[in-house]
């Protein structure tokens, strides 16, 4: 039955990120941008919300709380909404953790799950590819079978938190299927290149890969010979940053209501003329519908059904309303969204990165 | 809990009309758009037999109320904004004219007295066809409702009426063509601005009420849109909406507007229902010759004509969503101003630009008569100008999140 409340734990753990990203993540966000780099600190405390292990299982040390995409979903946009970089690499872990808790064997979950559940922990996925046609339909990265073990060659990037990860899971094409592959940091033929440098997403730390005849271990490919849902992975992926972009979106949408309020020019608050009355309200609608496009999607793959067409519907949507979004805001403060005194052209930037990212599972 | 999955009931409701939309709407879409002021009498008698005693706004007044609570969760307005988007998705201008008490009931039930409620829509439950209308826009003045010229007066027992109306829907069919009724927004006080305005119930055949003219239009052409004079109109005391004390508070205009919260989702929806029904014709057409749209791979992968078909289609949803919140608002008594003018602002412009599109994508065939689309990209347009504009809603989106009032954002 068509239903907008939101569960009573769902609004606690929105609370609860909600204010963490305002008291914790905002005021950190501008240093964090110009310095590369995100306190030590805040990500202490974001580990400490469970944002990585509430969900994992009892048996592995996690707190075996109940999974949801939605919930996912609503945690991302309250994090994005402080800083969506910082959002991410509180994330990360999960890239990793989340399929292995899904799909991994009983062997592949005890032993990577409990690294998750101590402290932050850096641990990566490498989906995305360096080519302008990339999509996650097919990897150009490969994975092939010799001698009971994995042979993987590839280009990966966009890889966050690479350069500190003591594991990294990489999609690969083996033949028509898709899979993934547990690679520990150690493993011989892969090079984590140096940092990328990007217009935005400055604190998260992000790198190009190489796998050059990488030999994994048969143990090594997630889920065994079944192998895992890799389009259920890609389809969580794209909600996961919907939810992002909507946090982003929204926080460019507040902060530029706050202003234009503020802000007076001909005798009147800029809000009060239409011209800039109806951006706002343009926004308000817009943060809105991407929200709803993105529960969608979320609720359906809560229920185990196929939600591919509106996962990737969600997250076109989102991206694209997050961009005009974060680029109106710019407009709202005139000259004065073009200096770094503001954040909105922080979020400006951030905000094209969304329709370059794709399949990494935070939710 | 968040759910976006229709109950059963609903989706069984919106699999009926869609079979009624296919099977008795689209066979004479074409030729009510053609024949202009003709009504397609066969099918308005076969829907007052099915749909008698519904409301515009999805309440039966031939259910049970007590039954109703039992069979669970309130879902009446969704089931309404549902039922309106599959009836448009078979066309929007039948959809129109169906006989039933429309926005004039709707009016009476945002804002009359359980005994106005009973007296004025009891008559819909049974007999002959009828038809109820809404009369706010006059020549000078649509936006600017406050504004309006047509003027109540007190005369012993009775109200009087005097002024024009324009571009009443249905005005014709309720006034003249059937026992139904029209509401009227006049003022009682022109000082006294909005607090001034009430809205009053004027039953078809009243002496002093004509129709003067029927308009020609661009598109909804089987649904008559009038033009009303009324010259000392006399009408009985108890026909001004809402009770006795209204007639001397501010809240007389405040209820008739409030009768847009539970209309503009529904307007909302019949913009879905032309727009889905523009993109269903041309995804089949593109499937038909050879060029499905793809979704889920990579932008640069994407024809032109995926990729805008994919953002129409997007948009349409996106508004469907935001349509659907306001409906599931509205059922739960929450206020839904806002979410609302969402909802109508989003979809207008939706429909607006999905039904060019899909006309586009169809190349020299979009704009023959010898398909729908063209007709449907005239139907669309009038969702982005009745139950106010684009511009309407906007402002009324930009009062809430800014808590500016009418002053100050105007
Ligand atoms: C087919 C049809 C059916 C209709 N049915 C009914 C009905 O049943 N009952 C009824 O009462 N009316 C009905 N209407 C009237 C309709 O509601 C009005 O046409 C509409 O509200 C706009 O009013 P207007 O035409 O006077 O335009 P105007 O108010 O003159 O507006 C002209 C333009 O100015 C813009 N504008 C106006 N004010 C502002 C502002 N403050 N800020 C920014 N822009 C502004 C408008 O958006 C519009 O683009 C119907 C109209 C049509 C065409």
């Amino acid at each position: 039955m068509f239903d907008l409340e939101l569960t009573e734990e769902q609004q606690l753990v929105r609370d609860t990120v909600a204010s963490f990203a305002q008291n914790e993540i905002r005021p950190i966000a501008r240093d964090s941008d110009e310095s590369g780099t995100i306190p030590q600190g805040v990500i202490d405390q974001g580990f400490e919300l469970g944002l990585i292990h509430s969900a994992l299982p009892e048996a592995q040390g996690g707190y075996g709380e109940e999974r949801s995409a939605v919930t996912g979903a609503i945690v991302a946009e309250e994090l994005a909404w402080g800083d969506a970089s910082i959002a991410m690499h509180l994330l990360a872990p999960r890239l990793v953790a989340y399929p292995v808790a899904d799909g991994g064997t009983k062997g592949q979950r005890e032993q990577v799950l409990p690294r998750f559940t101590k402290g932050f922990h850096a641990a990566t996925a490498a989906v995305v590819e360096p080519r302008f046609d990339f999509d996650t339909s097919r990897f150009e990265t490969a994975a092939k079978r010799e001698n009971g073990s994995y042979v993987l060659n590839g280009h990966k990037c966009f890889v966050p938190l690479a350069e500190d990860s003591d594991l990294i899971l990489v999609l690969a094409q083996e033949g028509e299927t898709q899979a993934g592959f547990l690679v520990e940091r150690g493993a011989a033929g892969l090079t984590v290149l140096e940092r990328e440098k990007n217009m935005g997403f400055k604190p998260l730390s992000t790198n190009e890969i190489t796998l050059e005849n990488v030999k994994v271990s048969a143990d090594a490919r997630l889920g065994g010979d079944d192998g895992f849902d890799v389009a259920r992975m890609v389809n969580l992926g794209r909600v996961g940053l919907a939810g992002l972009a909507v946090g982003l979106a929204r926080g460019a949408f507040d902060f530029a209501c706050e202003y234009a309020k503020e802000r007076t020019a001909f005798g009147v608050p800029i809000a009060q003329k239409q011209a800039i009355a109806f951006i706002l309200a343009d926004m308000a609608i817009e943060v809105d519908a991407s929200r709803l496009l993105t529960w969608e999607a979320a609720a359906k793959l809560d229920k185990g059904q196929d939600a591919s067409r509106e996962a990737y519907r969600a997250k076109r949507y989102a991206a694209n309303a997050a961009l005009k979004i974060a680029d109106n805001a710019v407009q709202v403060l005139g000259g004065h969204g073009y200096v770094r005194d503001f954040p909105v052209e922080l979020w400006f930037r951030n905000a094209r990165g969304f329709a370059s990212f794709d399949g990494t599972t935070i939710v | 809990m968040i759910d976006f999955e229709l109950s059963q009931k609903v989706q069984a409701q919106k699999d009926l009309i869609r079979s009624l939309a296919e099977g008795a709407m689209r066979p004479i879409s074409r030729e009510f758009d053609e024949r202009e002021h003709e009504k397609p009498w066969d099918f308005l008698k076969m829907m007052w037999d099915v749909s008698r005693g519904q409301s515009m706004t999805g309440e039966n007044s031939r259910e049970d109320p007590e039954a109703a609570k039992k069979s669970g969760p309130r879902e009446n307005t969704l089931t309404a904004a549902i039922t309106i988007e599959e009836l448009s998705w078979g066309d929007a201008g039948l959809y129109l004219t169906i006989p039933n008490p429309g926005l004039g009931g709707a009016a009476v039930s945002a804002a009359g007295t359980p005994e106005q409620k009973k007296r004025f829509l009891t008559p819909f439950e049974s007999g002959e066809p009828k038809w109820a209308a809404m009369a706010i826009t006059e020549p000078h003045c649509g936006s600017d409702s406050a504004a309006l010229q047509t003027t109540a007066v007190r005369d012993g027992d009775d109200w009087v009426l005097n002024g024009t109306k324009i571009f009443c829907t249905s005005g014709q069919m309720a006034a003249e063509k059937s026992d139904g009724f029209v509401v009227v927004w006049a003022t009682v006080d022109k000082e006294a601005g909005r607090a001034g305005i009430k809205s009053f119930v004027v039953p078809a055949h009243t002496d002093g009420m004509s129709v003067i003219k029927v308009e020609n239009k661009l598109g909804i052409r089987a649904s008559d849109t009038a033009m009303l004079v009324f010259e000392d109109c006399h009408i009985p005391a108890d026909n001004v909406l809402g009770s006795a004390e209204v007639a001397k508070s501010t809240e007389g205009f405040k209820g008739a507007m409030a009768t847009f919260d539970a209309t503009r989702p529904l307007v909302a929806a019949s913009a879905l229902g032309i727009g889905q029904a523009s993109l269903d014709l041309a995804r089949e057409e593109l499937e038909k010759r050879g060029r499905p749209i793809r979704y889920g791979i990579s932008d640069a992968s994407l024809t032109a004509m995926e990729s805008d078909f994919i953002d129409a289609e997007s948009d349409l949803h996106a508004a469907r969503l935001l349509t659907w919140r306001a409906a599931w608002m509205m059922d739960r008594g929450q206020r839904n101003n806002l979410e609302a003018s969402m909802a109508k602002a989003k979809a207008g412009l939706a429909v607006t630009l999905a039904t060019q599109k899909a006309i586009e994508l169809m190349g020299p065939l979009g704009y023959s008569r010898k398909m729908l689309l063209e007709k449907w990209m005239r139907d669309a347009k009038i969702n982005d100008i009745f139950e106010g504009t684009q511009q309407i809603n906007m402002l009324i989106v930009a009062r809430r999140i800014l808590g500016y009032s009418s002053k100050e954002l105007s």
